[in-house]
């Protein structure tokens, strides 16, 4: 005899297994749509794969601690993904070096410059203390922007999605921008890229070439370091 | 395939290990990656099987963020009470920090050439 169906969605949904297969399964029709509509950078497939994964979570009534028992298997390879980087820094690494001037001095002014106005527009548009903190870490990478969100009163989960939609933006913005300000140099392109919009804007540069894949990548972890030095030292002051 | 990616986690575990014993402001994966690159800067450059393999991960890199996005789903009451400041920040603010930082590295890049 067929159990009711009901019966296999109660084991289903108890299981990792379903978790991570949806993710997958959003992240490839969404990717798959990115390679149709000729990479187009609104089409991002980190922003459909949510949109996706977000309705069907909404439409079957499941948690979200639910989802994310199956789906932190991928959740887990950030990291192994972030030491990864170290292979395109190596192969860039003369590039790296004789553009240690500008490198040290765009790092600077773009982390205080995220920080800052993040804040700054967010309390003039009337967002809350726990809303400006949870913004001010938003261009650095998931795991270290999470991390400093705890540290400085903001709500780490709220973080986490503020990084993802910042790195989404400036996926989508990024080429644009470069084009309407004159800069061409893939090296710079893909290092603003990275202050940016971390490992998202890292993944955009990657997809045009290795040399602004890498660039990004030495962005955004020189910018996790720099924001999570910096940003716990004066956030008292600037978050009020 | 296999011991590239055992190098991998390696790396992360000692980058995690040194920074909890130090109690550096870093996360581990961070720590993990300077590891892994003064390593291949030792060993000059990385065999073809860690480039492959790294290669094959950075490829999809983008998914790795869909579980976390997916969260929006908690905070929808709190982002739709303050969604003008959460939108008009994450928006200017990316524009702001990636204008600033091209205009200020190419102005460097632009004086010492």
């Amino acid at each position: 005899m067929t159990p009711p169906i009901g019966e296999i969605w109660v084991y289903l949904s108890a299981s990792p297994l379903l978790g991570l297969t949806v993710t997958l399964l959003a992240y490839q029709t969404a990717h798959w749509l990115y390679v149709r509509s000729g990479q187009r950078p609104l089409a991002n497939p980190v922003l459909i794969a949510v949109a996706m994964l977000a309705t069907l979570l909404w439409l079957t009534g499941t948690a979200y601690e639910t989802y994310f028992a199956g789906a932190q298997f991928v959740h887990f390879l950030l990291g192994p993904a972030t030491v990864a980087l170290a292979v395109p820094l190596y192969t860039q690494f003369k590039r790296v070096r004789s553009m240690l001037l500008p490198i040290s001095a765009g790092l600077l002014a773009g982390s205080l410059t995220a920080i800052i106005s993040a804040v700054l527009i967010a309390r003039l548009f009337g967002a809350d203390l726990a809303t400006q903190a949870s913004l001010a870490p938003k261009s650095v990478t998931t795991p270290i922007a999470m991390g400093i969100a705890e540290q400085i009163g903001g709500l780490p989960s709220l973080t986490a999605v503020l990084v993802i939609f910042t790195g989404v933006l400036g996926a989508i913005v990024g080429g644009r921008i470069f084009r309407l300000a004159g800069v061409s140099d893939p090296a710079i392109c893909g290092f603003s890229l990275g202050v940016a919009s971390h490992g998202i804007g890292t993944a955009r540069a990657f997809q045009q070439d290795e040399q602004r894949g890498a660039f990004a990548a030495l962005a955004m972890g020189l910018n996790g370091l720099l924001t999570a030095l910096l940003l716990p030292v004066f956030a008292g002051w600037l978050i009020q | 395939m296999l011991s590239a990616l055992s190098l991998l986690l390696v790396c992360q575990l000692c980058g995690e290990v040194v920074v909890r014993w130090l109690a550096l402001p870093v996360p581990g994966p961070v720590a993990g990656m300077l590891l892994l690159f003064l390593l291949l800067l030792l060993r000059e450059g990385p065999g073809e099987e860690l480039r492959t393999t790294s290669q094959n991960l950075l490829k999809h890199l983008s998914l790795l963020f869909v579980p976390a996005g997916t969260g929006i789903v908690v905070h929808l009451g709190r982002i739709g009470e303050q969604w003008l400041a959460l939108l008009l920040s994450l928006l200017l603010s990316t524009v702001l920090t990636l204008l600033i930082t091209a205009w200020v590295m190419q102005w460097c890049a632009g004086r010492k050439a």
